[in-house]
């Protein structure tokens, strides 16, 4: 990679690179995101590797791994260009016949392309599957054609192409400027006006400022920053020297989530590319510039996902939040004026510098623009990560691009913003998602996780957890947070161990009043959501639960029974294997009995019985 | 305690307080825990108190104080893990390896832990056994998986 020391030198580079890449050279492309990654893509690419070289394709095929191709559910997942077929739940033994098949043969193997749940209907290329043609992606466009460790690919698809703009056309003040008009929101969760917070940076006094990337991405059920630092890290590299230039800073950081760390190699990858090409570091393309980011890696503490909490973990301190007033843009990194901002949303400002404010203004709703990356998950057929533009309703996402829930069971409730959000109920289906609807019925944007929910799911479990999850979370710092938590936890144990009182109830409203109004930091301030939101809308659960000892959903076990139906069960004594407490017992190939008195209720003989002998009610 | 070692270690970096939480995360991979006299000579190194060194220690979750297993699990109770029954395969781990949760097995090979979400949550129930992902893991794949580091 040579070192560029001009923008015409970029761009002729850029044209070799272009003409070198033959787009209608045949490629393979094995999906290594979140999702395929621990469903064996490693295996699958090296099999491809020696498919090719059987059939003496090596050469002539380019191999390579790619980011995340969205649709998880039905991965591995499998690009095969310039035809743009795409295939899924690819296995070892598939390879051979799409080799064969396909890149011999051109023809397609049927049995490996989507089907319609509903029409089943199949179809073999991207733009004809509703879950991608539904689509706007900015953020994702480029994560399952592009291979994440090479920069050329990246120059080719247009990346590093705003350095041009931002250093020699425009003034800091009018990338600031930009940025603001375009209507970029945070995309870590409070949806702060980006363009405002670096005009606050921007305007205070110091000569040193910093960037920071927050790629702390804790929210379970989110993986929409992971997929991007993976695979797309130079976007978001580019990003942060746009935003450096825009309000004057020389140092970045990329904090990244200790459970992340094919992440951190990626980005560290990227970043030596980058110095290599000259993009970071000193004189960056003879614009006067400096720049250069390191990588900090978390330690494993969901609160440091908080901007001050993470801060002060980057000066080697425990990541407790600080009051807020100041700012970090007037006050963060050492006490100075510090930009800090989420993955996704520094992945968008390439594409807002180079199509423009306008174009980007254009898509969204009045005061949500652009697209939002969520994760989609849960009770949904197509799990994985969809990218649309703000407005899209909630049913779209869940029907027209999820493809409903699966064995046709009933709709229950949608939860976003992970841990700090709400339980979104039926009638808000057609509910148009951006950052000010979501508030009104009492959930939030959060970071894009998306957690589709059936009747399976108990709401006031649901509840229970993520009250379980922020209790483990919170840093102890302040009273109504810790002591908070604390006593929720407690109530909810209570609730659904059968000990619950509807006094409880109003206790818990109480609390909540309380941690809303006098926490430190949002992790207890929108602790209160989840609690919130399931009291609102699924008050009824909660009733049966104090009043009937009852959980409707079969899910708390304190109230749960397990029996064997002696009609039905064959004594084949794998429920007896499993049993963590010896509780069941019988004579072997006759029917198990399970001991009431032992059992704990912890539900595994009813997952293993291949009889569905195992009755819980 | 081998001096040398935690140069190489201190030698990464400039020496200064800030430098502090990267030191301990590079001791903690590379020998599974942190140890007490290693704590104190990076505290003397970097300038910053031993109690501020063992706050952060006690504070995040991935340093421990004690030696880790051989074989570190980490088993995914995210929200789509634990709606998929990812608590059912806890009390299967800990069944079957004979450990709790937070703690190591008496031979030194096992040490289980829950994590809030490892960011495959398509894929759930999700576990880790040292750097590699295990998808979809109900209880009767259990055996089978444990089977490879047995």
């Amino acid at each position: 990679m040579p070192r560029f020391e001009s923008v015409d030198h970029l761009t002729q580079y850029r044209r070799e690179v272009k003409a070198r890449l033959d787009p209608e050279r045949p490629q393979v492309l094995v999906c290594a995101g979140p999702g395929c990654l621990p469903l064996g893509s490693e295996e699958v690419a090296e099999a491809f590797k020696e498919a090719l070289a059987e059939k003496g394709l090596d050469a002539k095929v380019a191999l390579k791994s790619s980011g995340c191709q969205g649709l998880c559910a039905l991965g591995v997942r499998v690009l095969i260009r310039p035809q743009e077929i795409t295939y899924q739940k690819v296995t070892v033994e598939d390879v051979p016949e799409i080799v064969e098949t396909t890149l011999v043969n051109k023809a397609i193997v049927d049995r490996l392309i989507y089907q319609d749940p509903a029409t089943e209907a199949k179809s073999a290329h991207k733009g004809e599957i509703p879950f991608y043609k539904n689509q706007q992606p900015i953020v994702l466009r480029k994560l399952d054609i592009l291979d994440p460790e090479s920069l050329d690919e990246y120059l080719a698809l247009g990346g590093y192409r705003s350095l041009r703009k931002i250093f020699f056309q425009m003034t800091p003040e009018q990338v600031v400027d930009a940025v603001e008009s375009s209507g970029l929101r945070g995309r870590g969760g409070a949806g702060f006006p980006t363009g405002r917070k670096w005009r606050i940076c921007r305007e205070a006094e110091g000569a040193v400022k910093f960037i920071i990337c927050n790629g702390d991405e804790g929210d379970p059920g989110a993986f929409m920053d992971r997929a991007v630092m993976e695979g797309d890290p130079h976007a978001v590299i580019e990003g942060m020297i746009v935003g450096a230039y825009a309000i004057g800073a020389r140092q970045g950081h990329i904090y990244v989530r200790h459970e992340y760390p094919l992440a951190v190699k990626r980005l560290k990858i990227a970043i030596e590319q980058a110095r290599e090409a000259g993009f970071l570091g000193k004189n960056i393309l003879r614009s006067g510039f400096d720049f250069d980011i390191k990588v900090s890696q978390g330690s494993g503490a969901f609160v440091c996902g908080e901007e001050t909490a993470l801060i002060n973990s980057i000066e080697g301190f425990i990541g407790e939040p600080d009051n807020r007033p100041p700012y970090p843009a007037q006050s963060g990194l050492f006490g100075l004026p510090t930009v800090i901002n989420n993955v996704e949303t520094w992945a968008n400002v390439p594409e807002i510098i180079n199509m423009g404010a306008d174009w980007y203004a254009a898509i969204g709703t009045e005061k949500s623009k652009g697209t939002k990356v969520f994760s989609l998950v849960g009770a949904v057929n197509h799990t994985g990560l969809v990218e649309v533009p703000m407005g899209t309703s909630l049913r779209q996402i869940v029907y027209d691009l999820g493809g409903g829930i699966p064995e046709g069971r009933p709709f229950k409730a949608v939860q976003t913003g992970g841990p700090s959000g709400g339980c979104i109920p039926e009638q808000f289906l057609d509910l148009p998602v951006d950052y000010d609807s979501l508030q009104e019925v009492g959930s939030i944007m959060g970071s894009g996780g998306m957690i589709v929910m059936d009747n399976t799911s108990c709401m006031v479990d649901v509840a229970r957890y993520f009250i379980g999850f922020l209790h483990a979370e919170s840093c102890g710092k302040c009273t109504p947070c810790r002591e908070g938590l604390t006593q929720l936890k407690y109530i909810y144990e209570e609730i659904t161990s059968g000990r619950g009182e509807m006094e409880h109830l109003t206790l818990m409203e109480d609390l909540c009043r309380a941690m809303a109004s006098a926490s430190i930091c949002g992790l207890g301030q929108s602790a209160v959501n989840p609690v919130l939101s399931t009291l609102k809308y699924f008050r009824d659960e909660y009733e049966a639960h104090i009043k009937e000892k009852k959980c409707p959903a079969l899910v708390c076990r304190p109230l749960l029974k397990y029996t064997i139906d002696p009609e039905t069960c064959t004594g084949c004594l794998a429920c007896v294997r499993e049993c963590p407490v010896g509780a069941i017992s019988g004579v072997k190939k006759e029917a198990q009995e399970i001991d009431q008195e032992l059992c704990i209720k912890c539900g595994l003989c009813y997952e293993v019985c291949q009889f569905d002998s195992v009755k819980r009610e | 305690m081998d001096q040398a070692r935690l140069d190489s270690i201190l030698s990464r970096y400039g020496g200064e307080p800030y430098d502090l939480i990267p030191v301990l995360q590079d001791i903690q991979d590379g020998y599974g825990f942190l140890p007490k006299e290693e704590l104190k000579v990076v505290a003397k190194s970097l300038q910053v108190p031993v109690t501020q060194v063992y706050s952060v220690a006690t504070f995040y979750k991935m340093f421990s104080l004690v030696p880790k297993g051989r074989n570190q699990l980490k088993v995914c109770l995210g929200t789509t893990c634990h709606l998929k029954g990812g608590n059912r395969l806890v009390d299967s781990l800990e069944s079957r390896l004979g450990v709790e949760v937070g703690y190591t097995s008496k031979d030194g090979e096992f040490s289980l832990e829950t994590v809030g979400c490892l960011g495959s949550c398509a894929q759930a129930p999700v576990m880790m056994i040292n750097d590699k992902y295990y998808a979809r893991v109900t209880a009767d794949k259990v055996p089978k998986i444990l089977k490879m580091y047995q």
